[in-house]
């Protein structure tokens, strides 16, 4: 038998049964369109992402004392607990070419009080770097000076809920709080600001770092923030740090630089996974739509059966007839896929009309995938309805409705 | 043609076994025309539907134009019945959603074959079936004779050399038998081996051999050549119908041409 007479016969088939194929048509192209859609929502997130990380401008490697990776085997035998990092390897680290600003940070919890309020709040004591690294503005008066590198200065700068709750309307700027057990003046508070990397700059106090120091009676830092240049290979820069550190440090290699690009990185990971198991979970709908198939070719097999007895008869093999119910399914499945990706795209367009900050985007193994696995799940699921279809004796299938 | 060697099904009914055919022997040349009778449940059916290959016997052997088809596999077999074999049926087996022409085209495009010819095949036995001016439509609006006439172009489309009919005119009236029985005389008159299965006593005689089947034996099985000349004239009882045009010197010629095959 030919392929375009299959063709003419199964849209025979097909106009014969209107509702039976829209419904078999509907089933294939919703699961279709939402693998498309759905992984269009996953890829949507992940260039947001994207989008927000280099919206950030600048590069950040973040030094954390202490060893993440483990290397395994049993704990080490010496050099267990690392040597903190100092302000002075902050200033080390400031040397190496390529880094433009170097914010060393001291983290801790204070209490900090003005006339009768007080409340408990993350304060991090830094320098004039901090602000520049972590692209801060200051709200009203100013931010820390270069001064703060080096001297113990009794001031402080506000995040706005911090100072709402201290203040409330009233002026800060100029005014003395009292931050565990000492008196600073504020000098600034931070612009109104989201969440930045983790950090709820709204919810926060920064210090100088040496006051920080003597406030927390630690010389280790919680972490060094540098910023490199658009131009630097950050990876080198890594590497640079890490001997910077070892040969401070007597040979041990005892800190963790993070990268943007690393987190950056891991985000994209972590959306893309999620990406292919939202595909995974969509292509259930496939699934449900193969076993409608399924179902609906059995019921064509015994509600044809005395059709199958006569084409048996004239001379079709048993091939040929699992040929033409296979051949249906496939045919089914092709329009509904075309279907359900014209439909997707049209969504995806409109979409991104609707929402041009969130543009949709399928990724590129979006549809293969969907017509893979609505192929494969239209084939598993029509080979045993067309094998059944096979095996019908002509005899007892012309008989079976002869009465 | 075709030769059945000690042929035996058996059918399990309700546990016992039940001999629908029982040792039955047949030889059949080339341009026969037979009728198989007998009571209901006798076999009739079933040795049809073995002469056709629809059906495996349990045991015994049947040469089809000397191929021992016992011994083919099932794509064989669909192949030579699709090539060879017409079936016409009591109920007709027309696919209602096709329309008379695509019913009769259906073997052809079975069979792969091009567009063209099947075009020029189907409007030819079409018109062999006096329905030409019917090929557009679809079952539903067409008589039970002319369903019945639609299956026999289906039958011979494929210009198979063995007819088989089972009761094809058990659906009909008086009438519209005789036309289709004028329909399949005429094509073993130009050549084809009929075979007809029919409680039609009247029908059964026409025939120029007559087997009677009881209980999956063959009963009898007699030649009626000598009597051949008078159910010919008594034909036109049955069949004094036009849509078909008999060149009778011309099929007398065909006739004994194939006496001698
Ligand atoms: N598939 C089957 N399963 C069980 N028994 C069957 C089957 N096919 C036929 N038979 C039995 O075999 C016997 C012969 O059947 P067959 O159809 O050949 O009879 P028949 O001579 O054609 O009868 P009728 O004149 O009523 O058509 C019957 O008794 C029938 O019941
Ligand atoms: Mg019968």
């Amino acid at each position: 038998m030919r392929l375009f007479d299959q063709l003419v016969f199964n849209r025979q088939l097909f106009m014969r049964h209107r509702v039976r194929t829209v419904l078999l048509l509907l089933a294939v192209s919703i699961g279709v369109a939402s693998v498309i859609l759905l992984t269009s929502l996953g890829e949507g997130a992940r260039g947001y992402v994207d989008r927000e990380f280099s919206a950030l401008g600048n590069r950040i490697l973040i030094v954390l004392p202490g060893r993440k990776e483990t290397t395994g085997g049993g704990p080490p035998i010496y050099g267990a607990s690392p040597r903190d990092l100092t302000l002075e390897d902050a200033n080390a680290l400031g040397r190496i070419p390529g880094v433009l600003a170097v914010a060393p940070i001291i983290a801790g919890t204070t209490t900090i009080a003005h006339s009768n309020r007080s409340r408990e709040v993350i304060t991090l004591g830094s320098t004039d770097a901090f602000f520049t690294v972590r692209q801060l503005n200051v709200g009203m008066g100013r931010l820390l000076s270069a001064r703060a590198r080096t001297e113990p200065l009794a001031v402080c700068v506000l995040g706005v809920k911090v100072k709402r709750e201290l203040f409330g309307s009233r002026r800060a700027l100029g005014q003395w709080v009292r931050v565990g057990d000492r008196r600073m003046r504020v000098i600034g508070v931070l612009e109104e600001r989201g969440e930045s990397l983790g950090l709820d700059m709204r919810d926060m106090l920064v210090i100088p770092v040496r006051t920080a120091e003597q406030l927390f009676d630690s010389p280790g830092l919680f972490r060094i923030l540098l910023d490199i240049a658009p131009s630097a290979d950050s990876d080198k820069i890594q590497e640079q740090t890490l001997r910077v550190i070892r040969k401070r440090h007597d040979g041990e290699e005892d800190v963790t630089v993070i990268s943007q690009d690393s987190m950056l990185a891991a985000f994209d990971n972590i959306l893309a996974t999620l990406t292919m198991a939202i595909a995974a979970i969509s292509s259930i709908s496939l699934l449900v739509a193969g076993i409608l198939i399924m179902n609906i070719s059995l019921i064509s097999v015994s509600q044809r059966r005395k059709e199958i007895g006569l084409l048996k008869a004239i001379g079709a093999s048993s091939r040929q007839i699992k040929q033409l119910f296979i051949g249906e399914s496939l045919l089914l499945i092709s329009m509904g896929s075309a279907l359900g990706i014209s439909v997707a795209f049209a969504l995806i367009f409109v979409f991104a009309g609707l929402w041009p900050s969130f543009p949709l985007q399928p990724p590129t193994w979006a549809v293969p995938a969907a017509l893979l696995v609505a192929f494969g799940t239209g084939l598993v699921f029509s080979i045993m309805p067309a094998k059944r279809a096979a095996a019908l004796d002509p005899v007892l299938a012309l008989r079976g409705l002869q009465h | 043609m075709i030769k059945l060697e000690a042929i035996n099904k058996t059918y399990q009914v309700g546990g016992s076994p039940l001999r629908a055919l029982c040792d039955v022997s047949l030889q059949i040349e080339p341009g026969e025309y037979l009728s198989v009778m007998g009571p209901s449940g006798s076999g009739k059916s079933t040795l049809l539907n073995m002469i056709g290959l629809l059906d495996r016997p349990d045991s015994g052997r049947y040469w089809f134009d000397q191929v021992a088809t016992e011994e083919l596999n099932e794509e064989r077999r669909a192949h030579l019945r699709g090539e060879n074999i017409g079936f016409i049926f009591q109920s007709f087996h027309l696919i209602n959603r096709l329309t008379a022409f695509e019913n009769v085209e259906l073997p052809m495009m079975l069979a792969g074959q091009p567009v063209k010819q099947r075009r020029s095949a189907v409007t030819d036995v079409m018109a062999m079936v006096g329905l030409s001016d019917r090929a557009s439509h679809k079952p539903n609006q067409l008589s039970g004779g002319q369903l019945q006439r639609v299956a026999i172009a289906r039958a011979i489309v494929m210009r198979p050399r063995l007819l088989l009919a089972d009761e094809p005119t058990g659906n009909l009236d008086s009438h519209s038998g005789g036309e289709v029985i004028d329909v399949i005389e005429k094509l073993n008159q130009d050549g084809i081996t009929l075979i007809t299965v029919t409680h039609d006593q009247q029908l059964g005689d026409r025939a120029r051999r007559h087997i009677r089947m009881v209980d999956g034996m063959i009963d009898s099985d007699h030649n009626a050549h000598i009597k051949g000349s008078n159910i010919k004239s008594s034909q036109t009882k049955i069949s004094d119908i036009k849509s078909v045009d008999i060149d009778s010197a011309d099929t007398e010629d065909k006739k004994s041409d194939d006496a001698t095959i």
